[in-house]
């Protein structure tokens, strides 16, 4: 199975230790990566912002980089909703419909695609609360929200339960936006810290002392949020404790 | 009666500095709303913010209770999703059906094209009565309108009845909620404009105490009004009926008390067939407070022996919206609030930061559609995180509408000039690889440590409230170009 590996922008540039756990995680599983050398971004900061002409040679770029693959996999859930909702910028060919069918979000990959039974080299001796971030959630659907009346589940949590001394906190609202919300952190910073501010502390409060999630751009703001605010607490994507980081 | 929570010859303790409401959004003519310094205000008043957001949370929680206690919940969305879909597809036919029966019944019925017609028939029916003061249940229509302001104009004294309504009214305020009008306000805030307005104890914030002052003293300008005024949140087509949902049973005063009544009604409010009524009312109060059912539902199919009934339908741009393909569905919408409550970008910022009609997430999609440019900015109040399509009883894809409105704005040139350059200039560099390795290898230090998207701006947002995340040595790209470019390649040979 040849894999193609997107690392977003912002993890290329600010978590490159996410993209290596991605990559070993994958290969541990017998996958093929590869990881295209002129990849660069989804194109997801100009759509957000409406701006989806200027879009349109970033999702071409993204599209060329990722036609070859029998799948696209990338350990951030935004990233995959971008390319799988709204890369619509460019003309839909054939290619473009094949790479955006076939990119998927590390965790769905591995429970659905590869179906995962255990991570035997996995410990994390640690009480984590699970972030998701919006677009993981309500937009791929990696687990159900907290107002819709369906039977809950969570990929992240079945994976994340594989893991020996893993212990989990619930905070109060649970699955409430934490305010990064892509340009809105740039264009809205009063309310967006404020979100911030209020999902780092719903954490510490459940007694959290990592935060675990599926997207590390929520992260990033969650931990500049807590530094500021001086809350002790850790972040962690999921990539990393899967693959066996022990802090 | 009233003055007994009120202690006598005993000094009352000083109040407490108290933190004053923080108001709405500024306005500026036609100039766009800048939603964000008014949510920022609000945030700055710490104890109003924390107060609104576990308000509303309250409710949202209340909803998920009553709404996971029905197996059939996420049915009876689709279902009603459904019937406004179909209703909204033949809605001619189906006014001509009601305008048809409310006729047989005695129910003047009568067309505005738009607010200002709709003030004008409203104050000829009052002038043809020689009416000179009105009294209302809220309806968010006749705010869309601006009928109280119009009918202060030409000397008629509008008293609303709905309390959260009154309140506004009396603070000068527009509504903040569509369901509960006044959530802002902290009871200290509503002793103050009680004891501007109304004469109570300015020290008395007791719930009670104001509630009953307000009571008292609304009492007789409803039992004198000379006509009563409601909205409507269903009309029949079928029947020519059309129903109100109140919990304080003020749209039973304005509508029987005085001789005429007159409702005003949206075009989109119809509904093909009585049967249908029980779909929405049971998903209305669920999905706005987390009750099983609003304490009045109301229905109202012809005028009382001697008095008059007058019904008119309102179009505001309805009609246009229905022609916009990505934004006609916001027409399902049935007004309960549950977008709003479930919003943490609302809850957080306060309804009048939106400074229109309608605010939080259907507000964003509702308002663009009365004026582009003034409301340019409501689409970016948002992190389309989703919540408030999934909450919403008619399943609206609110969140979508959002994110295709900020599309509508970038294309009209609706969005600040900096942003458009940003999003240019990024698109040139993220579509580039060369120039945008070269861009984020820069030793300056802010372009290393936040991707360019992020600081290519000289306010630099981030760092004002969050710390910055610190550059690693390398990045990924580059690590993998020095631990496995050259394995692979010797891999493939």
């Amino acid at each position: 199975m040849r894999v193609g590996l997107f690392v977003p922008c912002y993890m290329d540039a600010f978590e490159p230790e996410v993209g290596v756990a991605t990559l070993e995680l994958l290969e541990r599983f017998g996958c093929q990566v590869d990881y295209p050398f002129d990849q660069t971004c989804c194109g997801q900061p100009m759509t957000n912002t409406g701006c989806h002409k200027e879009a349109a040679a970033t999702e071409a770029l993204f599209v060329k980089n990722f036609a070859d693959y029998d799948y696209v996999v990338a350990p951030s859930g935004s990233c995959v909703h971008q390319v799988r909702e709204h890369l619509t910028a460019v003309e839909q060919t054939e290619a473009v419909r094949r790479v955006r069918e076939r990119t998927f979000e590390l965790t769905e990959f591995l429970h659905d695609i590869l179906q995962v039974e255990a991570f035997p080299w996995a410990e994390f001796p640690h009480k984590v609360g699970i972030h998701y971030n919006c677009n993981s959630l309500r937009g791929i659907g990696l687990a159900q929200a907290s107002e819709v009346n369906k039977p809950f589940y969570s990929k992240p949590l079945d994976l994340l339960k594989k893991v020996k001394g893993i212990e989990f906190v619930q905070p109060a609202r649970w699955d409430e936006c934490c305010g990064f919300g892509g340009t809105f952190c740039v264009f809205e910073p009063g309310v967006s810290a404020k979100m911030g501010y209020d999902k780092v502390r719903d954490h510490a409060q459940a007694g959290a002392e990592y935060i675990v999630s599926a997207d590390s751009s929520c992260l990033m703001h969650q931990k500049g949020c807590a530094e500021r605010i001086g809350l002790p607490l850790r972040f962690i994507h999921i990539a990393q404790i899967l693959n066996g980081a022990t802090a | 009666m009233t003055s007994s929570s009120m202690p006598k010859g005993v000094a009352q303790p000083l109040p407490k500095p108290r933190e004053p409401q923080p108001r709405g959004a500024v306005i500026r003519g036609n100039k766009p709303v800048n939603q964000s310094e008014a949510a920022d205000r609000f945030i700055a008043a710490a104890e109003h913010q924390k107060m609104h957001d576990e308000r509303l949370w309250t409710l949202r929680q209340n909803r998920d209770r009553i709404a996971h206690s029905l197996d059939e919940w996420e049915e009876m969305r689709e279902l009603a999703s459904r019937i406004k879909q179909h209703t909204l597809s033949h809605l001619d036919q189906y006014l001509e059906e009601f305008e048809a029966n409310a006729r047989a019944h005695g129910i003047h019925v009568h067309w505005a094209a738009d607010g200002a017609e709709h003030n004008r028939i409203v104050h000829g029916i009052l002038a043809d009565h020689g009416a000179k003061t009105l009294i209302k249940s809220k309806s968010m229509l006749t705010e869309e309108c601006g009928l109280r302001h119009y009918l202060n104009g030409v000397g008629i004294e509008v008293v609303e009845t709905d309390l959260g309504e009154r309140i506004q009214q009396l603070d000068n305020e527009d509504p903040s909620h569509v369901v509960v009008p006044a959530v802002h306000k902290m009871r200290a805030d509503v002793a103050q404009v009680f004891s501007k307005t109304i004469g109570t104890d300015p020290h008395n914030d007791d719930i009670h105490y104001l509630a009953e002052q307000q009571r008292e003293k609304t009492r007789p300008l409803i039992l004198n009004a000379d006509a009563g005024m409601t909205g409507c949140n269903f009309a029949v087509a079928e029947t020519g009926s059309f129903v109100v949902c109140t919990n304080e049973g003020n749209a039973d005063l304005s509508s029987n008390v005085p001789p005429l009544h007159i409702a005003s009604i949206g075009i989109e409010k119809l509904i093909p067939k009585i049967e249908h009524l029980g779909v929405f009312v049971r998903l209305l109060s669920r999905s706005a407070l987390g009750s099983p059912i609003t304490q009045y539902t109301s229905h109202f199919r012809a005028p009382r022996t001697g008095g008059e009934m007058h019904i008119v339908l309102v179009d505001n741009g309805r009609t246009e919206r229905l022609g916009m393909e990505e934004f006609w569905t916001s027409l399902k919408c049935i007004r309960c609030g549950a977008c709003m409550n479930t919003c943490p970008v609302y809850r957080r910022s306060g309804g009048l930061s939106y400074g229109a009609t309608y605010s939080g997430p259907i507000g964003i999609i509702l308002d663009p559609t009365f004026n582009r440019r003034k409301y340019s900015a409501l689409p970016f109040a948002s992190t389309m995180n989703g919540s408030c399509t999934n909450v919403c009883p008619v399943k609206i894809n609110i969140h979508e509408q959002i994110f295709a409105w900020r599309k509508v704005m970038a294309e009209n040139h609706e969005i600040p000039l900096m942003k458009q350059a940003m999003m240019k200039a990024a698109g040139e560099v993220l579509s580039s690889p060369a120039v945008y390795r070269a861009a984020i290898a820069v030793a300056d230090s802010a372009l290393r440590t936040l991707p360019r998207f992020l600081v290519y701006n000289r306010l630099n947002t981030w760092t004002k409230q969050r710390e910055m995340p610190e550059a690693p040595r390398e990045t990924f790209h580059t690590w993998w170009k020095q631990n496995r470019m050259n394995s692979k390649k010797a891999d493939r040979q």
